[in-house]
This record gives structure tokens, sequence and C-alpha cells, in this order.
């Protein structure tokens, strides 16, 4: 895969940015042709009289992180929040079209939406550990599907953490209250109870937004394992971010979906000349 | 993947289907009562609500008839009182709470009063007892209104505060900034802007006050003539309704429950009347 | 314009702060001077009996011997009885307004618990002694020989008793401990809830989180409901028979302390009796006090966590009569 850092600049006179790209090759590459994992076909979102998204259509490759980007307001994060069933819990949302993971349709009557969200994760904008111990966090999805066995459960505990790059902070105190961690911290246990029921997509909105830079690279810097096991969808309001982490990016505007391009392609020759002024910095 | 959907799934789904109608039966159980006791208070009060009943005073034992007008009138009396000593006070009080919310005395008043609230209603009776009964050595309605003063000032002041709370500071600053010293602020400003809902608030909390019986057991007492003196003992719906009910007079049981139908009513108008005055007054100061 | 306020405002407004503050000090004294009012008009008795007063069971204003002891049971055993059948439907009201209920019926259903609260205690009483007692008479006549040789159920079928007393009380706690409960589901944060719900958890589960979450100010709420119940005196009085005794059968006539202190002041013979009855009370308010206060803590730390707005309050109170 490669990690690209994109930096732009424009001069004065407003004229053509110019964008530079610093590629550095890390190991592995992502697929030109991902299978897709998910496919969004058609899908209008309502809450109650509000039109929040407009007949989006696309499909998100697997083993990749496919970056959704946009001004606020701009449906994304609605959008994701389809991808795990999380709208049910709004009373007034109204969804149509199609959505299927791994080739079923999730909004089929008779889903199992335990089993949903136990492929799909989720990360939240402002990280909601339960007030428990870290243990108990990291291990509280696989406690409710049932695994009792403490051998199992240390062993998920500790991958999870590994994973989420918290072990080695934690691994001495994992009795103590989740909540006495960084805002960073708190974060990442939840990345980690989100990895521990072992899902096949995570979906992250805006996971860093709260944090400060230092906690953000944290973070970013785990995509790159992150991806070689999950899909990952994340809503990012940071051009750079998406810009830094994912395979491919999708911009949305007012519900609508503008693009959706390799991110490569998509910062450096956006074909809309929408994309382009809110890549600028034009807008939004 | 290593977890798979199991039938420990679909025991978790049953038994949280379970939990949700345990629930919504709580709600159901909860309300039979409250139908249960409406329902017979219409049925056994409504048909002795005669006009003799508002009008008449108590007979005396044994003779049947009469009504409960000297007990109305007396409730009446009692949270003229109880309001005369609550409102002024707790107002004046709120008005501190919201003005310097900060300093250590709002913290103990308001730690003060909701222990106040939650003290006894007949400890509340010993207290005025104390208080009025004993140095006049005689019952009196103006030792039953002080009792259920006590008990309506906490809850002035809480709705108050509550109230004085919503209002917006801006009025505060924009007054303040005209020149006016905080009082005058507080008094010409912000107590109107909050006033319909202390109004309200009022209105409601003499409702409950209304219906107060322990408190007025010995310090009003009883009366069963005619008597508005505040120095002397004075009827009371509630202490009325007590007394008949514990009688073994059949004609006395048909008047505590007119006696009850017309308390219930009385703490349901005073509600929807609270709450239409507060929609209309608001109507009137919205631009 | 000057900028800097005259002397005379600022006199004026000193004059209000400590015109208004010392309102908020007689409302500090009036609580302190119920307990010391109480604790004067009881020396008496506290002075004559000690603390022999509560270990004592005969209560015979006649002869002078003042045993409080069935008091405090029947106190104890009612409002314990009350918490126990209340608790769980009150929790179960709180759970289905905060989580649960269609918008729509969201409102009613509010309205008609804060009318449960509304409706006051001697009508509860009412109803008690003409419509509970009677069901609960058929009950007691209605229970097998096997259960009634059990202490809990025996006693003759008198209707008037522990259970007709735990019933009512019950249902005038519900709606307190439903309120307060259920503000402080509110006052949890959504996002618990929907990182429980990610995770894969049903309904039920994701509430189990939201609870745990809220667990302190649940428990005040249920000592809010057992300080109402302690207090409460007409419905009681009214049902429960008014025979000190000490008692474990929910069949049989009992007493508590605010029944007492209700039914025997006006008829206090002598100083003696009074302050005793006022000993009595003083230990009510004492007791009411102290749950109070830890209730309100419990409630205070929950609303503090939990970015809301206005701290979580008590349920404008339905007032123990």
């Amino acid at each position: 895969m490669t990690h690209q850092e994109v930096s732009m600049s424009s001069d004065a006179s407003g004229a053509e940015p110019e964008i530079r790209i610093r590629t550095e090759v890390k190991a592995g590459t992502a697929p030109a042709n991902a299978p897709v994992v998910i496919t969004i076909e058609n899908v209008r979102v309502a809450y109650g009289d509000n039109q929040v998204v407009h007949d989006v259509s696309m499909g998100i490759p697997g083993r990749q992180v496919t970056a959704f980007i946009g001004p606020s307001g701009c449906g994304k994060t609605t959008l994701l929040r389809c991808l795990n069933r999380m709208n049910d819990l709004i009373d007034s949302a109204r969804i149509t079209g199609t959505i299927r993971v791994d080739g079923q349709d999730i909004y089929a009557p008779g889903t199992d939406i335990i089993a949903l969200r136990r492929k799909v994760g989720m990360v939240f904008q402002k990280s909601n550990p339960f007030p428990k111990s870290i243990y108990d966090n990291v291990v509280y999805g696989l406690r409710l599907a049932g695994v009792r066995d403490r051998a199992r459960l240390d062993e998920a505990c500790e991958r999870s953490l590994q994973a989420a790059a918290l072990w080695d902070e934690v691994k001495d105190r994992l009795s103590d209250s989740a909540l006495g961690l960084s805002g960073g911290q708190q974060q990442r246990v939840c990345i980690a109870r989100a990895i521990a029921v072992e899902p096949e997509i995570i979906l992250m909105d805006e996971p860093c937004s709260a944090l400060d830079p230092i906690a953000t690279l944290k973070i970013e810097e785990l995509f790159y394992e992150l991806k070689e096991r999950y899909t990952i969808v994340i809503v990012t309001h940071n051009l750079q971010q998406a810009a830094r982490v994912s395979d491919k990016t999708a911009f949305f505007w007012l519900g609508r979906l503008v693009e959706f391009r390799p991110t490569a392609e998509m910062f450096t020759n956006p074909a809309q000349k929408l994309t382009e002024d809110y890549i600028t910095g034009r807008f939004g | 993947m290593a977890l798979q959907v199991t039938a420990r799934d679909t025991r978790r789904k049953v038994l949280s289907r379970l939990v949700e109608v345990a629930c919504g039966a709580a709600v159901v159980i909860a309300l039979i009562p409250l139908g249960l006791v409406l329902w017979f208070v219409l049925k056994r009060g409504l048909p002795a609500l005669t006009w003799a009943f508002f009008t008449g005073m108590p007979q005396p034992v044994g003779e049947p008839g009469g009504g409960m007008a000297n007990a109305m009138v007396g409730t009446l009396i009692l949270i003229a009182i109880a309001g005369s000593i609550a409102v002024p006070l707790g107002i004046a009080c709120a008005v501190y709470l919201t003005e310097y919310p900060k300093s250590r005395l709002s913290w103990a008043a308001r730690f003060a009063a909701d222990n106040i609230n939650g003290v006894p209603s007949i400890v509340v009776g010993i207290f005025a007892y104390v208080v009025v009964v004993l140095p006049f050595r005689r019952f009196s309605a103006l030792a039953g209104g002080f009792a259920l003063g006590v008990m309506m000032l906490p809850i002035v002041i809480r709705t108050t505060e509550e109230l004085l709370a919503l209002v917006p500071s801006s009025l505060r600053e924009g007054a303040l900034a005209l020149g006016a010293t905080r009082g005058r602020a507080a008094w010409t400003v912000i107590v109107p802007a909050a006033l319909p809902g202390i109004v309200t608030g009022v209105l409601v909390a003499l409702a409950r006050v209304a219906g107060e019986t322990a408190p007025l057991l010995f310090t009003s007492f009883n009366n069963r003539y005619w008597s508005t003196a505040l120095t002397q003992p004075i009827a009371s719906l509630t202490v009325q309704i007590f007394t008949y009910a514990i009688a073994p007079y059949e004609d006395w049981h048909r008047q505590a429950w007119a006696g009850a139908a017309v308390l219930i009513g009385a703490v349901l108008l005073f509600s929807i009347l609270a709450r239409t005055v507060t929609r209309r007054l608001e109507r009137m100061h919205r631009p | 314009m000057s900028a800097r306020p005259s002397r005379t405002d600022f006199r004026v407004d000193l004059g209000f702060r400590l015109g208004t503050g010392a309102l908020a000090v007689l409302v500090c004294l009036i609580i302190v001077g119920i307990g010391l009012v109480l604790a004067r008009q009881s020396w008496l008795s506290i002075v004559k009996f000690g603390f022999g007063f509560w270990r004592g069971t005969t209560w015979d204003p006649v002869s002078g011997e003042f045993g409080a002891l069935p008091f405090i049971w029947g106190t104890l055993y009612s409002s314990f009885l009350a918490l126990l059948l209340a608790t769980p439907v009150a929790l179960g009201i709180a759970i289905f307004l905060s989580e649960l209920s269609p918008r729509a019926l969201k409102q009613p259903l509010i309205f008609l618990t804060e009318l449960l609260a509304a409706v006051p205690s001697i009508v509860y009483g009412l109803w008690g002694i003409f419509v509970l007692i009677p069901f609960v008479r058929r009950i007691q006549i209605a229970t097998p020989a096997m259960l009634k040789k059990l202490p809990l159920f025996s006693g003759p079928p008198l209707g008037v008793g522990m259970l007709a007393a735990g019933l009512v009380l019950a249902v005038m706690v519900v709606p307190f401990i439903a309120s307060v409960a259920r503000e402080i589901l509110k006052a949890v944060p959504v996002n618990q809830r929907e990182a429980a719900y990610a995770l894969g958890a049903t309904r039920w589960e994701a509430i189990r989180m939201v609870m745990y979450y809220a667990r302190t100010g649940i428990i005040g709420a249920v000592m809010l409901g057992l300080g109402r119940a302690l207090g409460e005196t007409m419905a009681v009085t009214m049902v429960i028979g008014n025979n000190p005794q000490v008692s474990w059968s929910l069949f049989a006539p009992q007493h508590t302390m605010a029944a007492v202190i209700a039914n025997e002041f006006t008829e206090a013979a002598n100083d003696l009796s009074l302050d005793a009855l006022v000993e009595i009370g003083l230990v009510l308010f004492t007791i009411t006090v102290v749950i109070n206060g830890l209730s309100r803590l419990l409630i205070w730390s929950v609303s503090e966590r939990a970015p809301a707005r206005r701290a979580v309050r008590k349920p404008a109170p339905a007032l123990a009569a």
C-alpha cells in the first residue's frame, strides 16, 4: 500500500493550486480491483420531512479504507449510520433503497440485526466507553454473545488492545475505569471494543475530531494495520486526514454523491468542479 | 467468523421482548389503582353532591343530611393564609437563589428547602402546634395556615427558581446596562418575565396543600359550625372527610365521598386552569 | 452617563442582596427550627425513658408506659413492603417512558403518572377503607389454610392490616420513584446506548447499560420513595388497624409512627404523653432528613457526571399527608 502525503498550496492570485504528492511505499499494496463488500443502491434517507440523502449508489471495496468527505450536513454521517442500521434508533428516519453487506440486503425483513452489528462495527465521534473497567469495556461485546471462558476473553482483550495500539499502555491496569484514560486512549479503547467482536467492517464517524493532533496521529497509524484485516469506512471533516489514510474517497454534497474515486486521483485530478472547489477550500 | 449467531442470541431477543412487555405492563398496573380511585370517587361521590352539600352545615351526630359548606370555605381560608406566607417568602428567596446561585448560602438554602419538602406533613403539624397553638393555647386557622405555608414554601421556591433561571440572561444584562440596580432589574424585568410560570406554580402548589390533612389535625383542628375567624379552629374539607370516613354512619360516608369528589375535582381544575393561564399569558407576552 | 455605579446604587444593591438573602437564611432556619422545636418539646419523654423508649413494646398512655418499638416496626415493615411492590413497577414505568414508549403515548402517560401523584392522601385513604379493605379481606379469606399456618399469613381476616397499608403506600410511592428515575435515565448520554447497540446489544441489554450508568441515581430515586413512604400518615392510618403490636403477619393490624401521632395527639392527656408523641415525631423527622439528604446526594452525583443542562430534580412534590 502507498502512504501518500498530499500538500496543497495556492498562490495569492487564486490561480490553479499546485498539488504535490510525496509518496512512500509501505508494505503491501491496495489491490486495484478489490471486491465490493458493501453495495449501496439508490439509497434515500429522510428524517421526517427533511430529505438528507438523495439517491446514492456506490460500492465500497473490502479491506481498504474508504473515506466519506463533504461539508457539514451533506449526509455522510447519515449514510454511514445506515450501514449498521443505527438509524433505526431514530424514530423519524425513513430509508429507501437497498444496502447489501456481503450480498445480503440488511434492510430485508427478518434480518438479524445483532449479527449485522457484530459484522459491522462502529466507532463514534466522541469516545463513549462504558463506566466500567478497560477490560470490561473491551470484552463487552463478547460477553453479550455469551462468551464466558475467561481465557478466551483475556486473549481477545489482549489481541484487540494490541490492534488498537493500546496494550502496552494499559496492560497493567486493565481493571481501572476506562473513564480515567485520556481522550485519545478512550477512543482507542472504543476501537478495541469494536474489534473484539471480530467484525469484518468497521465504520468510523469522525473518530479523531475530538482529539488532539498527537492522539489523532496515533489513531491514523492504526489504519494501516487495521485495513489488512477489516474494511474501514471513515467519515471525516479533515481533508488531509482523508488524503493521508484512505484508499478511496467519496465526496458528498447536500446529500448527493458527487464523486467516488481512488484518493490519489481524487485529490490530484478531481473530475468535478465542485469537488475541486471543496478540496481547495473554496467552500465548506 | 469466530462469533456465530447462536441459539443464545434468540434467547436474548426473546428476553428483551419480555422485558419490553413487562415495562408496558408496569404502566398498566400503575394506572389501575388510579382508575379505580377515580371511578369510585365519581360513582359514590357524585350522587351525594347535592345543593345541600355545598350550602349546608354538618348535622349533629346521627342526623342525616347537611353539607360541608363550612369545610370548603375553611379550606379556602387556610390555603389563602398558606399562600400569603409562602408566596412572598418563596419568590424572594428564589430571586436570591437565581441572582447569586453559587454562594454558599444558596447551596444551604436549596438543601434546606429540599429537606423541608421531605419532612412528613404530620411532623410539620407538630412544629406548627408548638409554635402557634401552644403559645395562644388554642387551635386556630392561623396555625393550620402556617403549617400549610411551611409545606408550600419549598414548592414555591423550587418552581420559581427554575422559572427565573429560564429567563434569558440577556434580559438581566440589558436592564443592568441601562443603569438599573440588581434589585430593580430583578423585580421589574426578570420576575415579570417569568410571571406566567410563577402563577402556574403557585396555583398548583395551592391545590396540593389544599389536599393535606395531617398537618391540620391538631392545628386548625376542626369546627362543626360556621367560622371564618382566623384565631378559632376552622373546618377543612380534608379533615372533615377524615372525620366522616372513620365514623360509623352511612350518611357520613356518602358525604365523605362527595367531599373527595370535590377535592379531586378542585385539584384537577386548578391544574388545568393553571396550565391554561400560563399558555394565555405566554401568548400575551410573546412579541 | 457615569460608568461607575453610584454610592446609592451600591447600597440599594447591597440592600437587595441582604434582603433576599435574609429570606434564604430564614429557609435554613426553618428546617433547623423544626428539629430544635421537636427536640425541646420531646424533652420530658427523652429524659424519662432514654433509649428504652425504643425497646419497649407496651404503649399505654393511661398508665404512662410508653414503648415505641411497635411503631418503628410498623413504619419500617409497611415502608419496605411498599418499596418491594412499588420499585419494579416504578422502574418499569421509567424505562418505558424514557426508552420504549412511542412518542404519541409519552405525554398522556406522563400526565397520568402525575395525576397519580396528585391524588390527595385522604382520598387514597377513603378508597382504602371502603374498597381496598373489603378486597384484602376477600384475599385473606381465600388464602389456602396451608399458607395460613405461616406466621406471614396468620391471623383473622380483618382486612385492615399490614398488607392493605403496604398496598396503599405502594400505589402512592410509585409515581414518585417513577418520575425521578425517568429524569435520571434521560440524563444518561445518548452515546452510551449507541455504543451498546453498535456492539449488538438487544433493547434490554442497552437499557441495562443505561441503568448501570445511572445506578446511583436510581438508588437515590428509590430512597426518595422510601422517605415518602416513611412519612405517609392518612392513608396508612385509615387502613392499617392502628394496633400497636409487633407482628410478622401481613394480615395483622399494626401501627406506624406517623399514624400514632395523628391518632393520639389531640388526646394526649398530659405533658408526658404529648412529649412521647413528639419524640416519635423527632425520630421520624431525623430519619427522613437523613434519607432525603442521602438520596439527593446520590441523584446529584449522576447529574453532575452527565452533561445535562439542568440538574435532575425531585418531582414537583406530592406532599406526604
